[in-house]
């Protein structure tokens, strides 16, 4: 469904991505994996068209991404940013229904505010918290209100980046377990990045590891284990010493 | 050689990348005329902006219009009198206030207050990741963010300059009619009689300059910030600086535009 193909960026005479080639089917989920730096959060943005890549094709259902008229492409996306990227301003229940309020599928205030409640409780969120505002919630509960924001619209393909960074355990386990049922529930596409390999295992068909500005290794999670790559190896088991350095 | 040339390639080097930022400025102030008057409009934004800008800047700018309409009163009587013209005044107060001190000082005023807090928030936005959260739901951050606050900046500071202009002409009185021995009925009257219309639209009309280079520079330095809150802080002290010194700038050459015969 998406494709990427030789897709290089640098920020100056840093060079983020250098050549990734990566493809994700429908109904897929995808875990990208890599040191924290390495450009995972950079290539989802390349995708999206907030970061323009310096060259390379981004395909979605074999179209050119840049040809692609805008509104109608990013309404068939959904995001969970790293730091959740709540809107400050807006109440909770108005940033989870942010896309059902404005645009040309737009829906009566009464009828936003429902749904986002319902999906604010899809994350694990009581009604209680629709009414405060972004800043009066803790990192892990910002987090969720990111990803009820992110599949309020139900998209086809959603992108999460580290859902559960800064989660504790229990609260990652739902958000896992909540990742891969709106994957199979929903039939979504998902693309999702984490360096928390309990996660990789709960919620990945596929896993490919970016490093050094390439994919490193792509496959199968059931094949993670057995793969000889020393770079994946090192990654998976968080070993201090290997061929990835730990001085970046 | 190399010497004599190194300064030059990085005078060269800025004077372009001075350049090249008036040129990205302009045309985002162009594109945010162009989206004034095309759907969708945010009215609940275009309505808080308006409260924030207007409506909380009025403390500010009444209590500078004051102070700067007394001390005029003050100075112009002391000007006046070593060639007996202590009557002109209230007049002079007057036209001071309303075509040159409330438009420039509530400007300024506004530029301090305004510019900053729009800077500071859209780059904290940006810094935070939240301008490409509203573009992957489909919303236009300039459209979104940039046109309710040029717009509400554009509509609100004349306004706020004619409550300043009133407040201002009052402080002269109050000084003259106090400290300076005036006739209370007698300072009115000069002040109304010699008071021209144009005199106070030509300060409206440069308020509504002023309100929308405030609002569009706070939106431009705020909507490019560099990452970090260091780029937020220096992305708030660009704006109002550059704010300041473009108002004063716009200021000279509206007056010529207006008045010079
Ligand atoms: N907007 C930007 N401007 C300059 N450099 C950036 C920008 N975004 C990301 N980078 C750089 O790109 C590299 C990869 O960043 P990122 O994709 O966020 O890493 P991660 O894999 O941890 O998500 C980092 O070195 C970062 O400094
Ligand atoms: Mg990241």
């Amino acid at each position: 469904m998406i494709a990427l193909d030789d897709v290089c960026k640098a920020f100056g005479a840093n060079r983020v991505l250098c050549g990734v080639t990566l493809s994700v089917g429908r109904g897929e989920s995808l875990v990208v994996i890599g040191g924290s730096g390495s450009g995972k959060s950079v290539l989802l943005k390349c995708i999206l068209g907030l970061v323009p890549p310096d060259s390379g094709r981004i395909a979605l259902d074999g179209q050119d991404v840049t040809r692609l008229p805008r509104d109608p492409f990013l309404a068939r996306f959904g995001m969970l940013f790293q730091g959740g990227a709540l809107f400050d301003s807006l109440r909770v229940w108005e940033n989870v229904a942010f896309r059902l309020l404005r645009g040309p599928g737009r829906r009566p205030r009464a009828e936003a505010r429902a749904a986002a409640i319902a999906k604010l409780a899809r994350v694990g969120l009581g009604a209680a918290t629709a009414d405060l505002y972004p800043a009066e919630l803790s990192g892990g509960m910002q987090k969720r209100v990111g990803l009820a924001r992110a599949i309020a619209a139900d998209p086809e393909v959603i992108f999460f980046d580290e859902p559960t960074t800064g989660l504790d355990p229990i609260m990652a386990g739902v958000i896992n377990a909540l990742i891969r049922e709106i994957v199979v529930e929903m039939g979504a596409t998902a693309i999702t990045i984490t360096h928390d390999m309990a996660s990789v295992r709960a919620i990945a068909d596929r896993v490919a590891m970016l490093h050094d500005g390439v994919i490193r290794w792509q496959g199968p999670v059931a094949g993670m284990d057995a793969a000889s790559d020393p770079f994946l190896q090192q990654f998976i088991h968080g070993r201090a010493e290997g061929p990835i350095a730990a001085l970046r | 050689m190399r010497i004599v040339l190194a300064p030059l390639a990085v005078t060269g080097a800025a004077v372009l990348g001075l350049l090249a930022g008036v040129g990205r400025a302009t045309l985002f102030a162009l594109s945010v005329l162009s989206h004034l008057l095309r759907p969708p409009f945010y009215l609940r934004e275009f309505a808080s902006a308006l409260m924030t800008i207007g409506y909380f800047s009025l403390p500010v700018v009444g209590l500078t219009a004051l102070f700067t309409g007394g001390a005029l009163a003050l100075q112009i009587y002391a000007g006046g009198a070593r060639f007996n013209a202590e009557a002109v005044v209230p007049s002079i107060v007057a036209i001071g206030m309303v075509r040159e001190l409330g438009p420039v000082l509530g400007g300024l005023m506004v530029a301090a207050r305004v510019a900053s807090s729009i800077a500071a928030e859209l780059g904290t936005m940006k810094v935070t990741e939240q301008i490409d959260a509203l573009v992957t739901l489909s919303t236009h951050p300039l459209k979104y963010l940039a046109v309710p606050r040029v717009l509400a900046a554009t509509l609100a500071v004349p306004v706020l300059v004619g409550v300043g202009d009133a407040i201002g002409i009052f402080g002269g009185y109050l000084v003259g009619t106090t400290r300076l021995g005036f006739d209370a009925a007698t300072y009115l009257r000069n002040t109304v009689d010699f008071l021209e219309f144009w005199d106070i639209g030509s300060g409206l009309v440069k308020g509504a300059v002023f309100g929308f280079i405030v609002a569009l520079m706070g939106a431009w330095f705020g909507m490019n910030s560099a990452r970090g809150a260091q780029g937020v802080g220096a992305a708030t002290k660009a704006a109002v600086v550059t704010a300041s010194v473009l108002i004063l700038a716009a200021n000279y050459v509206l007056t010529e535009l207006f008045f010079s015969a």
